[in-house]
């Protein structure tokens, strides 16, 4: 059937798209929209304010409202409802003392609820952080808030097979950069010298394979580029790729025993390739 | 020019055209809501419904929104239509039953009760004011926020907007506040006859506690609050 907008405004949608990427990136950055974002970007798209406010309104990523630390999305998809999912989101709300939609006070979880995470099966499903959990029922609740709040990222070493030591040294002096004395995931951590913003320091990484522990002299903040050198022979640690994650520099380091690891220069993005036969700059 | 066959009329009409505009000039009348000249049709309120095709493949369309076609078949008031139609006006009464506009066109249709549950939602997001707004004062200061059942219309962080201009046109369209506060004359039927120059949606606190002889005046937005 024809109707009207038969032809359909490629310049108004290309105008929304440009929106929703901006405001993607806003929202990245704030982990919420700040109303004078919105008007910011109103004033620079030449769009109108109501057509942004609209759009950010609608879709279900973005947040007007500051963002706690930490995200859980309880899942009330069909199949999670039958399986449980309402009372799991009750206990979310009894344990956090919040509605769903809300963030607690101490702006450290924020509650959410969606329908159908892609793990019917498996259901009620939690998402915390990005970390599904599956299965869940009202005991684990605090489990899992408990577990979200201490950190996800920190894995847990002994249970899980993929994860490995590797030993490494700097690509250009050969010299070994593990630092015995020094432990991260209770193994000897790799040490680097780093310098972001004018800042210089070291920078301990865990030398688990699969492990995204670090120890710095600086908080590092969140998606920041940083320079890597070696602690010995003071150059660069820069390879020619980029990260196919986020586009930014890869920091290559020889493993001990043959290959190469390239690791990302942005903090938070863990994007990481190894190599076990190639040469550095392959 | 285009052919087509219109209640079983053979007709031709310019190309372009909309099935409601063809009907209306042929003297068929389609009830219409969120339809209003001047405005670019938007297809909300499905209230001009007519049945497009012939046998088993016939469909119902908005005939505000479709534009005719070559050798198409239109009937604007068949069995099927009236009752989509019908159907169509109960769920408007349902949400938004004080509306003079909705209960003009349901006793046109013959609908006397509605069967869903009573809701008093007053807007029934038909848009005429998103578009009177952007496409007649060029001020785009409210449009649609959120989705699904949160849907509504407003103003930007629900603030005084600084592009409206309090022309007053969002009322004067709206199908739902139209008719309730208009003084002491009904037949002003404006908002805005009881001379307050502001569109009350547009200032709640200063008209929280307002009150007129068509009571609750004003409600569209205060009594969400
Ligand atoms: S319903 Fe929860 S994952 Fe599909
Ligand atoms: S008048 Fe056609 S959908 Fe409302």
């Amino acid at each position: 059937m024809a109707t009207l907008n038969t032809t359909p405004d490629t310049e108004k949608i290309k105008a929304r798209e440009g929106i929703i990427s901006i405001l993607e990136d806003i929202q990245a950055r704030f982990g919420y929209l700040p109303e004078k974002e919105l008007r910011n970007v109103a004033e620079h798209t030449g769009q109108s304010l109501v057509d942004i406010y609209g759009v950010a309104t609608f879709y279900k990523s973005f947040s007007l409202k500051p963002r706690g630390k930490h995200l859980v999305s309880v899942c009330l998809g069909t199949a999670c409802h039958v399986r449980g999912g309402p009372n799991v989101k009750k206990e979310f709300e009894h344990s956090l003392n919040i509605r769903a939609g809300d963030t607690t006070k101490d702006k450290e979880f924020t509650l959410e609820t969606v329908a159908c995470l892609g793990a019917c099966a498996l259901g009620p499903i939690v998402v915390a952080d990005g970390h599904y959990f599956s299965k869940v029922t009202s005991p684990k609740v605090k489990q899992i808030i408990n577990k979200t709040r201490e950190g996800l990222d920190k894995v847990e070493i002994q249970t899980d097979q993929r994860i490995f030591p590797v030993e490494i040294s700097c690509a250009r002096c050969n010299h070994s950069l593990m630092d015995p004395d020094h432990l991260v995931d209770y193994h000897p951590s790799i040490r680097v010298t780093i310098s972001f913003e004018r800042k210089h320091g070291w920078l301990r990484l865990s030398s688990l394979y699969g492990s995204y522990n670090i120890e710095s002299e600086y908080e590092i903040p969140e998606n920041t580029v940083v320079n890597f050198f070696c602690p010995h022979c003071h150059t660069e640690l820069r390879g020619a790729a980029n990260c196919v994650e986020c586009g930014s520099p890869m920091v290559p380091m020889i493993v001990k025993g043959g290959g190469v690891i390239q690791i990302c220069s942005k903090r938070g993005c863990k994007g990481h390739m190894l190599d076990l036969s190639g040469g550095i700059y392959g | 020019m285009v052919n087509l066959k219109l209640n079983g009329l053979i007709i031709s009409v310019e190309e372009g055209t909309t099935i409601l505009e063809a009907a209306r000039f042929m003297g068929f009348p389609i009830p219409t809501l969120c339809h209003m000249e001047g405005l670019s049709p938007y297809g909300a309120c499905r209230l001009c419904v007519v049945e497009v095709g012939e046998g088993t493949k016939a469909k119902l369309v908005t005939s505000c929104t479709s534009v005719v076609q070559e050798g198409m078949t239109v009937r604007t008031a068949s069995a099927r239509v009236v009752k989509a139609r019908k159907m169509i006006v109960e769920l408007l009464l349902a949400t938004c039953p004080q509306s003079k506009v909705i209960q003009d066109i349901a006793s046109e249709l013959g609908v006397r009760q509605q069967r869903f549950r009573q809701e008093y939602e007053d807007c029934i997001m038909c848009g005429l004011c998103v578009r009177m707004c952007e496409e007649q004062m060029m001020a785009k200061a409210i449009g649609f926020r959120g989705r699904g059942d949160h849907r509504s219309i407003g103003t930007p962080f629900d603030m005084k907007s600084e592009v409206c201009r309090l022309c007053g046109g969002c009322i004067y369209v709206c199908p739902a506040c139209q008719l309730r506060c208009t003084y002491t004359e009904p037949e002003k039927a404006i908002c805005g006859g009881c001379m307050n120059l502001t569109p009350p949606c547009l200032e709640k606190e200063k008209f929280e506690d307002m009150m007129c002889y068509m009571e609750p005046c004003v409600a569209c937005e205060i009594k969400n609050r």
